[in-house]
């Protein structure tokens, strides 16, 4: 297997975007990401979404964006994995490309939510969950994080307003991101005032959806010496439904695939720079620096309260905004926050730079953390 | 609509019928004939008592479709005596009453209705156990 580089990234910026349809999101992606390798043809295209086929009444996106990409001809498919859709569709591009069989590959994430109502979408997001033992249950996405929240509360003692340096973080650095949807701080008191939209989630500890699309070039690293490296991909997956897990308060998928992300790597969690982990929920966050080894077991939330997590401690996450300020357009989610670790590593993150970032990782969750991708990045 | 879907798992839905493992005696709900702990077969039938306590529970406001029939209503996971945590509503109790550790028992109610003239589903929720006053 060969290593592999990160020639290009595109980005739409997360909005609501009414005057932009699902095709057009994920073809000005890609050829931003096209544009920013200097490469006119690829290989292989991978598109993630997730609800394209309901939402959007358009399935097949891998020959859709291959035709108005000018790229005909060329094998292209979607993958799916829920809101880990992207992180997903990124394995696979890298197992493409080390394996030799592709040299130049687009992976593109797109997904458009806000063409339909809000029960509409809602119900699409839902199928990321157990249809026959969850949602026939009449339980929403944010009910089955509020049920987390709630037991990880209880277990180890925490109060609402504990998880608040989550969403403050976030919401701090997506003011300083162009892309981001979000683009104003908020202070503790208006996190306090979030209303409750699923006892004891409130509004600010979860995130927005919104309209968007990422992409990113790969090439075999030695065709590339001066661009950003793939040192670590790994996808795990755990039980689809929260009940069936052994322990509902930890993310196997996440120590699974940060563990052979870490090995890949050489390194362990003390090495890493930045973490862009899936903050679509606070309780989500505090498991993922758990799960990943950055915290004990139920104290991820305090890396939170200590400041561990800010543009300037110890392991500052969310660095672009993370799910809440730049907002989570499901399936192309895991593909913004690699562009974003890939932008940090260049240098080239704008506002929002963290300085010295030699190593980022990022982790995309899908449903509940059924599958959970995780990727780590290095200065070439 | 779905009629098959939901008539497959009436088992499920009205008596809480899972499985057991043949070799290491774990009993699980869902039946998913593989034993979650040891990966061995487990197909045979087994009937819950349908006793349990929350284990955890939220307040769902914004009802999806067809359930907007009950809301505000509560979801909560519910670990069953004999081990297994499944997802359900509470049900026959006020919102705030419900509690980590609560005792509870298994009912039968409607779940969902498509519309006026729609489909039904019926299913388990769980309400608190009540205990009979003692009369002299
Ligand atoms: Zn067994």
């Amino acid at each position: 297997m060969q290593e592999v580089a990160i020639l290009g990234v595109g980005q739409i910026p997360v909005r609501e975007h009414w005057d932009l349809s699902l095709r057009q999101l994920a073809v000005d992606a890609g050829r931003a990401a096209l544009a920013d390798a200097d490469v006119a043809k690829v290989d292989g295209i991978f598109v993630s979404n997730m609800t394209s086929g309901r939402l959007n009444k358009q399935r097949h996106l891998g020959a859709m964006v291959a035709d108005y990409l000018g790229q005909r001809g060329v094998e292209a498919v979607k993958l799916e994995a829920a809101c880990g859709s992207a992180g997903s569709a990124m394995r696979q591009g890298i197992l493409a490309v080390a394996s030799g069989e592709m040299e130049a590959v687009l992976v593109i994430g797109a997904e458009k939510l806000t063409d339909t109502g809000f029960t509409e979408t809602t119900s699409a997001l839902a199928t990321a969950a157990d249809a026959d033992y969850e949602i026939i249950q009449g339980v929403t996405f944010v009910g089955l994080n509020a049920l987390i929240m709630r037991r990880y509360m209880h277990e180890y003692g925490y109060q609402r307003e504990d998880f608040a340096p989550f969403a403050l973080n976030a919401h701090a650095n997506g003011a300083k991101n162009p892309n981001a949807m979000f683009r104003d701080p908020i202070s503790q008191k208006i996190y306090d005032n979030g209303r409750i939209v699923a006892d004891p989630i409130s509004l600010f500890d979860a995130s927005p959806i919104g309209d968007g699309a990422a992409a990113l070039l790969l090439v075999p690293a030695s065709k590339a010496p001066n661009a950003v490296r793939v040192v670590g991909s790994a996808v795990s997956t755990d039980t689809l439904a929260i009940h069936d897990r052994e322990d509902p308060l930890w993310l196997k998928a996440a120590e699974l695939s940060a563990k052979q992300a870490y090995e890949q790597a050489g390194i362990g969690p003390e090495a890493i720079d930045i973490f862009e982990l899936h903050d679509a929920f606070s309780i989500m966050a505090a498991l993922s620096l758990e799960s990943c080894g950055f915290a004990e077991r139920g104290e991820g939330v305090k890396m939170g309260q200590r400041g561990d997590i800010l543009a300037n401690g110890r392991l500052p996450i969310s660095t672009m905004g993370g799910l809440k300020g730049r907002g989570h357009p499901v399936g192309a989610t895991g593909l913004y926050q690699l562009a974003e670790a890939v932008l940090q590593i260049r240098g080239d993150a704008g506002e929002a730079q963290i300085d010295g970032v030699n190593i980022a990782m990022t982790q995309n969750i899908g449903g509940s953390g059924a599958t959970i991708a995780t990727h780590i990045l290095k200065r070439p | 609509m779905e009629v098959s879907r939901h008539w497959r798992l009436q088992k499920q839905r009205y008596e809480l019928v899972g499985e057991t493992c043949d070799s290491c005696g774990v009993k699980l709900f869902p039946p998913r004939d593989v034993c979650l702990e040891c990966e061995a077969p487990a197909q045979e039938l087994y009937t819950f008592t349908g006793l349990g306590e929350v284990f955890s529970y939220t307040t769902i406001y914004d009802a999806p479709a067809g359930f907007e029939h009950n809301a505000p209503y509560q979801v909560a996971l519910i670990k069953l005596e004999e081990g297994p945590i499944v997802t359900a509503q509470l049900t026959d109790m006020a919102l705030d009453e419900a509690y980590i550790g609560m005792p509870v028992e298994m009912v039968t109610r409607k779940l969902r209705t498509d519309g006026e003239e729609g489909m039904i589903v019926y299913g388990y929720k769980f309400r608190p156990i009540c205990f009979e006053p003692v009369v002299n």
